[in-house]
């Protein structure tokens, strides 16, 4: 059987390194396989997330060769097996232990986005809904929340911003909720405070790594960003917010 | 003296997928507090990867359906061997369930006057499952997760519950420890609702992911609960099988239910050659009317291919060991075939199977839309599970629920596709409700700080061990026994092997080593849920063994026909002092009203 190296972070608390492991490669392989191969034989502890393997529950995120990818969905027959392949586990969260981050903040932001309000339904109790517009939003609501978006985002990932800034998962969330035919929240006036839209300078590097291949950048957060700028700095609009307040800013 | 932390809910749920969600809100919406608690992160449940859509009598793309035809349908899927007051209670309310989620924000597929779109799968009579392309189980479990964060649960991700806590007969709280650093949680609650999903991973090919390790059937088997049903395993017919690094990951139903066809090697499409008599009247003879069917001819009946699952995998099963099967020991599904029949099937194939196409194209090299896929059994799916009182889902002891893959009775003998999901919505919430009212009624009891602890310290004992077997190798020797022995075909003195080996691979288990640390170490997590597989699989033989015939999903080689007197009961498993304890129990007579529609139904 074929060998291949593979050369995965390990941790122990503070610290951490490189340590290669050689396994048996077979047709079809993916890197989630050798890893759980690796597990199962050579590393009982080695610490390493996964669900469904089919690239379905977002659970297997790593940085495989420093690309971020689902393991689950990376064949070994795209990658060089003549070098070590390199498995290391995402950098835009505190590691807990060798692939394992601790990805709780994500959870966290998400919890304070106003949650989705629908119009009253009709009559009969049920909405009715044209699939046009249901397609719409049917992109945003593919996400697996693998957070390898969140991983490469430089504002997250370089910037360490993360108590100003919600991530890409989150405009992707925020999309969905607020282009939902049904919804009626309105979050702008978050979206420009809390989740920090305006600090996205809108390189792409979320929709590059996307798995689901969401058009996060063009399709979610531009959007979202026009929306914030119409309502935030419309003059029309704030002259008419000032005078249904009854009082100036 | 081992430390750990203690937390006090109402009602403790175990189990974060769709049925642990639905208990979850019901709770809350009760007004105890509610904590819930799950092995993974939020949101990557198995109720993610269910593709094909929720079965609910909506009558929104045929009015001849309603919630009746769904009893019927269910309980002939089921063999009559199902609870038919769950039956009932599931049939009534998975429509007002599935349009509930709606409010909560789910979306689904529309028909033309854009109400909730329906479709055609195996069993159901007329196009009865909700969808949203095939990842509604991923829209599901994000609805409902939206919604639960925002109901003041407290959430206890990447936890794992090892014991049930008992004061008396009656269940007030759980031990578990947190993966992250290995600690010990205790949780005191007035009631606890277990929604742990299914025992997939006690087979070597299953569509299971590592979380599937039985822990709800287990926890409350050594509570002192009973198991019902525990022979019942569905293995879904279309599981990938080639390469073989994903052999046992599904593909969906919803494949056959927009036209897909089985074949086997000489291209026959084998299904026609054994329609079995339950179902004749409502089958197609004819490729030609199994296609009208497809197309909404609604005088037309169900192409073969929609068959129960449990027939359609014994077919698949029949041409391999006969020699006709493909290269990598599947058959073909083939759903390219229907652009002889479309003009833009392509397009269509892409749009209604969207994850069917990405993960065949992605990690098979396959085009679906121009190449036929090689499919075959893979286990999936736990008919039985904990025994609970239909209205309430309360186990057989008190202060207990279950809800979900982990309750048995709804499926009876084999479910049919569509009705998990809708399962663990309707019960779900009826779990939830009840034991909300359960904990209120009752309060918090007094937890065993003995147990707590003698558990606490057989938990860390595999740290203290050295040269035994590791924990990966006895779960693939427990996997690979039972695949080989319990299978799909099983036959007595197979299965008294296996009985054998479970007594063996127990010993084993009990002196297993693990290495490293407390810290986020999935050996020593593996270590641990071995006890509840081996317990699970002890249940699945024992019951497989006491049932001598063959029925839905059970096939026994020395019993290869269906016994009418053994279709009046079920059996039921329970821990005495001795063993596991195997019992027949008589199946309640069904309500006069019940038995009409099953006859009006034909």
């Amino acid at each position: 059987m074929a060998q291949a190296t593979f050369r995965i972070w390990r941790s122990d608390g503070e610290n951490g390194r490189f340590r290669d492991y050689a396994t048996g490669v077979t047709e079809g392989m993916v890197v989630l396989d050798a890893v759980l191969q690796i597990q199962s034989v050579d590393a009982n502890d080695l610490a390493v997330r996964w669900n469904c393997k089919a690239g379905k529950c977002g659970s297997c995120s790593a940085e495989v060769n420093g690309m971020p990818r689902l393991m689950c969905m990376t064949r070994l027959s795209d990658l060089d097996l003549d070098r070590p392949v390199t498995v290391e586990p995402m950098k835009a969260f505190p590691l807990i232990r060798d692939l394992v981050t601790d990805v709780s903040w994500n959870y966290e932001v998400m919890q304070r986005i106003k949650p989705f309000k629908p119009r009253p339904p009709e009559p009969d109790g049920t909405w009715r809904m044209a699939q046009t517009d249901v397609d719409r939003v049917m992109e945003f609501r593919k996400c697996i929340e693998c957070f390898l978006c969140q991983d490469v985002c430089h504002v997250l990932r370089d910037h360490r911003l993360h108590v100003r800034f919600a991530g890409p998962r989150h405009f992707v969330h925020l999309a969905a909720v607020q282009m939902h035919p049904l919804d009626t929240e309105d979050r702008l006036e978050e979206l420009r405070t809390i989740q920090g839209i305006g600090l996205c300078n809108i390189t792409k590097c979320c929709t590059n790594v996307c798995p689901e291949s969401i058009t996060i950048t063009d399709n979610a957060i531009i959007p979202l960003k026009e929306r914030v700028v119409d309502q935030a700095y419309d003059p029309v609009r704030k002259l008419l917010r000032i005078v249904s307040s009854g009082k100036g800013k | 003296m081992t430390q750990f932390d203690s937390f006090d809910h109402d009602v403790l749920v175990i189990g974060a997928g769709g049925a642990g969600l639905r208990a979850a809100i019901a709770a809350s919406a009760e007004g105890v507090s509610v904590g819930l608690v799950c092995k993974s992160l939020l949101g990557k449940a198995h109720t993610v990867m269910a593709e094909g859509g929720v079965a609910a009598s909506l009558a929104n793309v045929d009015e001849r359906d309603n919630w009746k035809v769904h009893f019927s349908d269910t309980m002939r899927g089921g063999q009559y061997l199902n609870n038919w007051r769950m039956a009932e209670l599931h049939a009534r309310e998975a429509p007002e369930r599935v349009r509930e989620l709606e409010g909560w924000g789910a979306l689904f597929d529309r028909t033309k006057d854009g109400r909730i779109l329906q479709r055609n799968f195996g069993g159901h009579a007329y196009p009865r499952l909700a969808h949203v392309g095939d990842r509604t189980g991923l829209e599901m479990i994000r609805a409902l997760q939206d919604h639960a964060i925002h109901q003041g649960i407290d959430t206890h991700m990447e936890c794992t519950v090892v014991t049930l806590l008992r004061d008396g007969q009656r269940v007030v709280g759980a031990l578990g420890y947190d993966r992250e650093r290995g600690r010990f949680r205790v949780f005191r609650c007035g009631a606890v609702v277990l929604a742990t999903g299914g025992l997939g991973r006690a087979f070597s090919v299953t569509s299971n992911s590592w979380e599937y390790t039985a822990d709800g059937h287990s926890l409350a088997y050594h509570a002192g609960a009973e198991l019902i049903d525990m022979e019942f395993i569905q293995f879904h017919p279309t599981g990938m099988v080639w390469p073989p690094s994903v052999r046992g990951i599904l593909v969906t139903e919803g494949v056959r239910g927009e036209g897909g066809i089985l074949l086997n090697k000489d291209g026959r499409r084998f299904m026609f050659d054994d329609i079995p008599e339950l179902y004749r009247n409502q089958t197609a003879d004819n490729a030609e009317e199994g296609w009208r069917y497809i197309q909404g001819d609604r005088n037309a009946r169900r192409p073969p291919e929609l068959l129960t699952r449990d027939h359609v995998a014994r077919c698949i099963v029949r041409e391999i060991k006969e020699g006709r099967g493909s290269p990598h020991g599947g058959v073909f599904l083939d759903i390219a075939w229907i652009r002889e029949k479309l003009p833009g099937a392509a397009e269509l194939i892409k749009k209604k199977l969207p994850s069917m196409y990405h993960q065949f194209k992605a990690l098979a090299d396959i085009d679906i839309t121009e190449e036929r896929m090689e499919v075959g059994p893979t286990t999936h799916y736990a008919m039985g599970g904990v025994r609970v009182d239909a209205d309430t889902q309360m186990a057989s002891i008190p202060g207990l629920f279950a809800a979900g893959e982990c309750a048995g009775g709804l499926h009876g003998a084999n479910r049919l596709g569509g009705n998990s999901l809708s399962d663990l919505l309707v019960f779900g919430k009826r779990a939830g409700t009840f034991a909300a009212n359960f904990a209120r009624d009752n309060g918090g009891g007094r937890i065993d700080e003995d147990q707590v602890q003698r558990v606490a310290r057989e938990c860390l004992e595999p740290f203290e061990r050295s040269g035994t077997d590791g924990p990966y190798l006895i779960q693939r020797e427990l996997q690979q026994m039972m695949q080989n022995l319990v299978g799909i075909v099983r036959q007595e003195q197979e299965m008294r092997e296996a009985l054998n080996g479970i007594l063996s691979l127990r010993e084993r288990a009990r002196q297993v080593s693990v290495e490293g640390n407390r810290d986020y170490n999935p050996g020593w997590h593996t270590a641990l849920d071995l006890g509840n597989l081996l317990t699970a699989a002890e249940a699945v033989t024992r019951a497989a063994l006491e049932r001598k015939e063959s029925r839905g999903a059970q096939f026994r080689e020395d019993y290869p026909n269906k016994d009418e007197a053994a279709g009046r009961f079920n059996i039921v498993l329970r821990k005495v002092d001795e063993g596991m304890q195997v019992r027949r129990e008589p199946i309640a007579e069904m309500r006069p009203d019940l038995r009409r529609i099953i006859e009006e139904m034909g």
